[in-house]
């Protein structure tokens, strides 16, 4: 007699069919027991389908629907539950293959009621009624496969005898063991110990951890968080596992399991075992130590995890790694992914498995950290990284700082096993160049840490891909592309467009305390990626060049077309990080500088030449001769006074509209005239710069101007308290002067770089233009007070929504290459703001 | 914008008439509201001398830069600063049709002798762009009897370095009655103008032949001017049409867009000789599941979609807007199911790995090479010869040796001016034996158009055979 079931544990993620014939309350109990969408009911597809919940012509497509449902929930990492009779052995079948592709626990819950109880409930129902005959069919169908289905692959089967026990049962929801979001630690993760224990305790040691106390704990409560192979080949497997035991059991560590950890499990549990790869050692330590201690070990193995998935979903620790798609999942595959990586078998010359490449291919958000396999150096590689140092072969041993992202490693005090071959880098290429067209193709969704997630249309991202491949430098220089910047709120003073009043009023409404104001250079924007030199360059970027580094403009094209002229700038900005010591101050070999590259006449001189000295030609020529008629006319008492004075104005505007453009125009020749003023340093080594505050960056960059000052520009700039009356008064002179010394205008930012108020990001900058500058903008003639007031009805709601996004982007871009992901994901970002870019705008703001 | 108008008194006639003439009394000024401004007419002198009525239009500069129908959103007209309030174009030819309309028709109830009668006319626009250099002002008015004087406008008249801008001022002398004057100004000043016209229509048509009728069918520069004033194709074919009864000669609207290349390469249709080319070396290597790598706009794929031996036909292409042409041309929503199954255009990148493009015997790329930066071409060996993996890779480029021979190509340019490098024979031939060493293909190569013994063919083809010999 078997016994009744009270109660029944599903895992958070998996499948669930249930089992009996029509009308026996399966849909009841579904819906006591699970949300409606986890759900997936077979009638209900058959309404979807057909409008009609009973139509049995359509059973076919109703049944895909429901696999194609079921299929997406598990792939998605959700529950499904399946509302179906599902009494033939090949209907679950179908069922428990979906959830086997997708590595998720599946659970059968059977309603084996008598047939009497069924047409009962059937004959009860008041909605609608199957036929009886079908009823006796699916019962006996159900009834002859119910022993069997132990034997079905499920992970767990529950078989309801009674209506009591449906009533009375209670559901659990159960997380899996891997599933350890809520845990952030910190953590220090350990790589392959082997056995070292003396290794260990320098390691733990060094970590800060108090080695003298037993168990070893750290005063700050971090703890340590081994990737398995403990044990096995080194000189002290006994005492490492003592020692992770007792950490782990006092709540100190954290520990998965490695293949030599399964293997030792089996050999302890009796298991028939070729005893190799150093396993003779550890049991023949072991055999010093008493039953008691082999037994807990035993039970210890016995409760290891192959993977976890730490931090919210940030950090996935698995032994020989895990690809994104088993991330959180449980199944015989990915517990043996996990410990022994994707293998088919094949071995190379030393008869040691070739295992396929995963890591090359890794596009995941979370970070994986790895060991299993001997590496001569821990590197990051598309947002993975290999602990295993080979300490026990004479390396190192490795850990890994979390959330810091900090490497720690201590020297193997010798060469304790001889390696079966040499500590070489399996990886093929360090980083991969070729990107995918599915990564910018079609409607994008880019996760950002400042603006949520960015949604790219199709018709954007299909404008990008044409300017990105036909125009723009390599994707592995290209890790930033700068955002459009919005102008300041419309003034509504006599006689301006733009004044500092409004900036400042509104970054005060934004709970901003200080801003910077920056003088706006008129020159291009201009994005500089460089390296220290040539093998710097390959080493991070994977490419390089005769500069080391590009300089590209807003669309990602090089900014010169003169390789030479490139190479000269980058020289002297290079020269001058060297002269100011920048490269150790920062501990970095590569930099990416936002900077405004002047002249405008050095980029943008056939866009002057064509479009604003033309219209000055134009306008002299016309209105010269209209002046002329007009006055003539006027001396012969022709009555068009009117006229003629307002030609005498139109003259006026022209003559200073063509005196503001000339102001931004100087030749250079070679770099001789060539300025760059920098005003960020974005990134480097280790860390965006980008969220440090302006002060910061601008102490750094003046010590590049003193360090070059021909070529590196000094850019002017006022610190605001937004609430001393007198700091923003001096500001606003400031700009009044610049301006009415014909300079172009300022841009003001938060001086803390990235603030959050309440309705998200603060916008990271706007710029406030001078009157006379904007004639180059607005036309010759903007100022004449009826075109005013027509100006002033200008939108910026979407140039600021892009500026925000755009932002993001970039920094996101940064931030996935200074954590060493795939090339492909620092793309997406750095497309986005391009495929962002060719939105329709008025191109004034 | 401007334009005056002088003529010059004699012994038989008064200089004033113009006045009758223009319906316009020589001491008061006429305002009218033009749409994007005001347009005056007034005579800065008058006497029987000499008498010259000026149409001067104030150009609203803000209304231009918005849309013509006042909606909101959406790019303006002319979004930044621009020359439409200064220069001659077809704002100045609307004033004209509607402050002289009663002088265009030739009508002069009070003065009735004086519409056929000549005058000695001088006629200045102050600024007119110069659409290829002055030449084409010479022979656009030079045929119709007028003395041209085309001076150019200095670009910055602070800075001689500057050079000359695009515009010229303009004088036309003409002895004439005043009607046909002012119908070369109305048809003849857009012409000039390389910007887009706006409220283009097909009303349009008929004022063009209405004012263009006779003078303009025996025009020499006649198609040009047809085809300037009417930018758009087939509004142009239709005018064309109606002017000749023969279209004949009127040129394919897809030759013009791809401009000087074609222009430069006509002499010797290059283009159908490499489509030919291309075809058999495609057929040579067995057909099957071929791929066009840069398609544009579909003529190779056109060629090649009717043969039976091509069981799989897929053209890959960046530009959005070639692919929508290629479509067109192609025909694809017209096909039957299954044709339009064997047939497809996709939009892709050809350095990016698309798995799209994977599984093809063969990948052609026709004159596509010479479009990618040189330092990107290893993208494009790795999308192409280690991704996608044809057994047959077709590649055509220019043979830059052979430019010496086109007439028109200053030296040291490239055909077209999107080209990032043309290469010599050698220079293809060392880059693809680089790929061969690399990618295990073996490479022979063909000549396509007529080879010549110094410089070789004008385009030259390399087929890559995957591990095959060559």
């Amino acid at each position: 007699m078997r016994s009744t079931v009270d109660s029944i544990d599903i895992p958070e993620v998996g499948l669930v069919v249930l089992c009996g014939a029509s009308g026996v309350g399966k849909s009841s109990f579904a819906g006591r027991h699970f949300v409606e969408t986890e759900i997936v009911s077979s009638d209900r597809c058959r309404a979807m389908v057909s409008d009609d919940e009973t139509d049995q012509s359509v059973t076919g497509p109703a049944f895909d629907l429901l696999h194609s449902i079921v299929d997406k929930r598990l792939e998605a990492g959700r529950l499904a539950v399946v509302d179906a009779t599902n009494v033939r052995p090949e209907d679950r079948r179908s069922l428990v293959d979906i959830a086997r592709r997708w590595d998720v626990r599946s659970t059968a819950i059977v309603f084996d009621l008598s047939l009497d109880v069924c047409l009962e409930r059937n004959a009860a129902r008041t909605d609608r009624q199957t036929p009886e005959n079908a009823i006796r069919r699916q019962h006996k169908t159900l009834r002859r496969s119910v022993k069997g289905m132990r034997k079905e692959r499920f992970g767990s089967v529950f078989t309801f005898g009674s209506v009591e026990e449906v009533e009375g049962v209670t559901i659990t929801r159960t997380k899996l063991w891997n599933d350890k979001r809520d845990d952030a630690g910190p953590f220090d993760i350990i790589g392959d110990v082997h056995g070292c224990d003396t290794e260990l305790l320098a390691l733990l040691d060094t970590l800060g951890y108090d080695t003298a106390a037993r168990p070893i704990r750290h005063p700050e409560g971090r703890r340590a968080l081994f990737l398995g192979d403990l044990v096995d080949r080194g000189p002290g497997s006994d005492n490492v596992l003592e020692l992770a035991m007792d950490m782990i059991d006092a709540g100190h560590a954290l520990c998965i399991l490695g293949n030599h950890e399964n293997k030792l499990s089996r050999a302890l549990s009796g298991r028939n075992v070729t005893v190799s790869h150093g396993l003779a050692e550890t049991l023949q330590q072991l055999d010093g130590r008493d039953d008691a201690f082999r037994e807990r070990v035993k039970a210890f193995l016995g409760t290891l995890v192959s993977h976890y998935v730490l931090d919210d979903g940030r950090l996935v620790v698995a032994h020989a790694g895990l690809p994104e798609r088993y991330h959180g999942r449980a199944s015989g595959r990915v517990r043996s992914l996990a410990m022994y990586g994707d293998t088919d078998g094949e071995t190379d010359e030393y008869g040691l498995p070739v295992r396929y490449p995963w890591a090359d291919e890794y596009k995941g958000a979370a970070t994986v950290v790895y060991g299993h396999t001997p590496v001569p150096s821990a590197d990051w590689h598309n947002n993975t990284i290999c602990l295993d140092t080979g300490a026990v072969f004479g390396g190192e041993l490795t850990a890994l700082r979390w959330p810091e992202r900090e490497l720690m490693s201590v020297p193997a005090t010798e060469v304790h096993y001889e390696p079966v071959r040499p500590l070489i880098d399996e990886r093929p290429e360090r980083s991969p160049s070729m990107l995918d067209v599915t990564d910018v193709l079609g409607r994008l969704r880019i996760d950002t840490a400042h603006a949520g997630r960015v949604t790219i249309d199709e018709e954007h991202s299909s404008a990008a891909i044409e300017v990105m491949s036909r125009f723009a430098v390599d994707p592995r220089w290209l890790v930033h592309l700068p955002p459009t910047m919005s102008p300041v709120a419309t003034s509504a003073r006599d006689g301006l467009l733009e004044h500092p009043d409004e900036v400042f009023a509104d970054f005060r409404r934004d709970g901003v305390a200080e801003v910077v104001c920056q003088e706006k250079h008129m020159g291009s924007r201009a994005v500089i990626v460089l390296a220290k030199d040539g093998d710097a360059a390959q080493a991070r970027f994977g490419i390089t060049n005769a500069a080391a580094g590009v300089i590209v403009t807003r669309t990602g094209r090089s900014f010169f077309t003169d390789d030479a002229l490139t190479n000269a700038v980058l020289d002297g900005v290079r020269s001058a990080i060297d002269t100011a010591g920048i490269w150790g101050e920062l501990e970095t070999d590569w930099m990416v500088l936002d900077t405004e590259l002047l002249p405008w006449s050095a980029k943008a001189r056939e866009l002057i030449r064509t479009q604003y000295a033309s219209v000055g030609a134009a306008g002299s020529a016309m209105l010269g001769a209209a002046s002329a008629a007009l006055s003539a006319a006027v001396a012969r008492g022709v009555d068009i006074d009117d006229v003629a004075d307002r030609a005498g104005d139109r003259s006026a505007h022209l003559a200073r509209y063509v005196n503001a453009y000339r102001q931004y125009c100087w030749p250079t020749d070679g770099i001789d005239g060539i300025e760059v003023a920098p005003f960020q340093i974005l990134a480097a080594e280790g860390e965006v710069y980008a969220r440090r505050p302006h002060r910061w960056h601008l102490d750094l960059i003046d010590r590049l101007v003193a360090a070059n000052p021909s070529l590196i520009r000094r850019t002017d700039r006022r610190f605001v308290r937004l609430d001393d009356e007198a700091s923003v008064a001096d500001a606003t002179q400031w700009w009044a002067d610049i301006t009415a010394a014909g300079g172009e205008g300022m841009v003001a930012k938060p001086a803390e770089t990235v603030v959050m108020g309440e309705k998200g990001m603060v916008l990271p900058g706007v710029k406030c233009r001078g009157p006379e500058y904007l004639r180059i903008i607005y036309g010759p003639e903007y100022l004449e007070p009826g075109n005013l007031e027509r100006l002033r009805k200008r939108g910026l709601g979407k140039k600021r929504s892009l500026a925000r996004r755009e932002f993001a982007l970039g920094i996101e871009a940064l931030d996935r290459f200074v954590a060493r992901e795939h090339l492909g994901r620092v793309h997406e970002c750095v497309f986005g703001v391009l495929a962002l870019e060719s939105q329709p705008v008025d191109p004034r703001l | 914008m401007l334009v005056s108008i002088t003529a010059s008194g004699s012994e038989t006639s008064d200089a004033t008439e113009l006045g009758w003439l223009l319906h316009k009394h020589p001491d008061r000024v006429r305002s009218e509201s033009v749409g994007f401004g005001t347009a005056h007419v007034f005579y800065p002198e008058a006497t029987p001398e000499r008498c010259t009525a000026t149409l001067y239009v104030e150009v609203d500069p803000v209304a231009l830069s918005r849309r013509p129908d006042g909606r909101r959103g959406g790019p303006a007209l002319e979004p930044y600063v621009n020359d439409r309030p200064f220069v001659a174009s077809s704002m100045l030819s609307s004033a004209i049709s509607k402050l002289y309309r009663t002088a265009m028709l030739g009508v002069c109830d009070t003065r009735p002798e004086l519409v056929d009668q000549p005058l000695e006319l001088t006629i200045e626009v102050p600024a007119v762009p110069a659409l290829r250099g002055g030449d084409t002002i010479k022979n656009l008015f030079g045929p119709l009897g007028y003395d041209v004087d085309a001076t150019p406008l200095p670009l910055d008249e602070h800075d001689e370095d500057w050079g000359d801008s695009r515009y010229v001022s303009l004088r036309l002398a003409i002895t004439s009655p005043l009607k046909p004057v002012l119908e070369h100004l109305y048809v003849l000043l857009p012409v000039l103008d390389s910007r887009k016209h706006y409220w283009v229509g097909e009303d349009e048509i008929d004022k063009l032949l209405r004012r263009g009728g006779e003078w303009l069918a025996a025009h020499p520069e006649r198609d040009f001017i047809v085809r300037r004033h009417l930018r758009f194709g087939g509004l142009a074919r239709e005018a064309l049409a109606r002017l000749t009864d023969d279209s004949a000669d009127v040129d394919d609207p897809d030759e013009r867009n791809d401009g000087g290349e074609a222009a430069i390469e006509k002499p010797i249709s290059l283009n159908e000789q490499r489509m030919i080319a291309v075809s058999s070396a495609i057929a040579a290597a067995g057909a099957g599941r071929v791929v066009d790598l840069g398609c544009g706009e579909g003529r190779l794929m056109r060629r090649l979609m009717d043969d039976p031996a091509i069981t799989k036909l897929v053209g890959v292409e960046v530009s959005h807007a070639a692919l929508g042409r290629a479509a067109a041309r192609l025909r694809l929503d017209g096909l039957s199911e299954r044709r339009r199954e064997r047939v497809e255009l996709v939009h892709g990148a050809l350095t990016y790995i698309d798995d799209r493009i994977r599984g093809f015997d063969v990948a052609v790329a026709v004159e596509v090479i010479e479009h990618i930066d040189a330092d990107r071409l290893d993208a494009f060996e790795e999308v192409v010869f280690g991704f996608a993996a044809p057994r047959t890779v077709i590649i055509t480029t220019p043979n830059r040796e052979y430019n010496v021979h086109f007439e028109g190509l200053p030296e040291g340019r490239m055909r077209h001016g999107d080209h990032r490098f043309e290469w010599t024979r050698a220079e293809f031939a060392e880059w693809a034996d680089g790929v061969c060493a690399r990618t295990g293909y073996a490479v022979s190569y063909a000549p396509i158009g007529p080879v010549d013994a110094e410089t070789g063919p004008p385009t030259q083809m390399a087929i890559f055979t995957k591990g095959g010999e060559s």
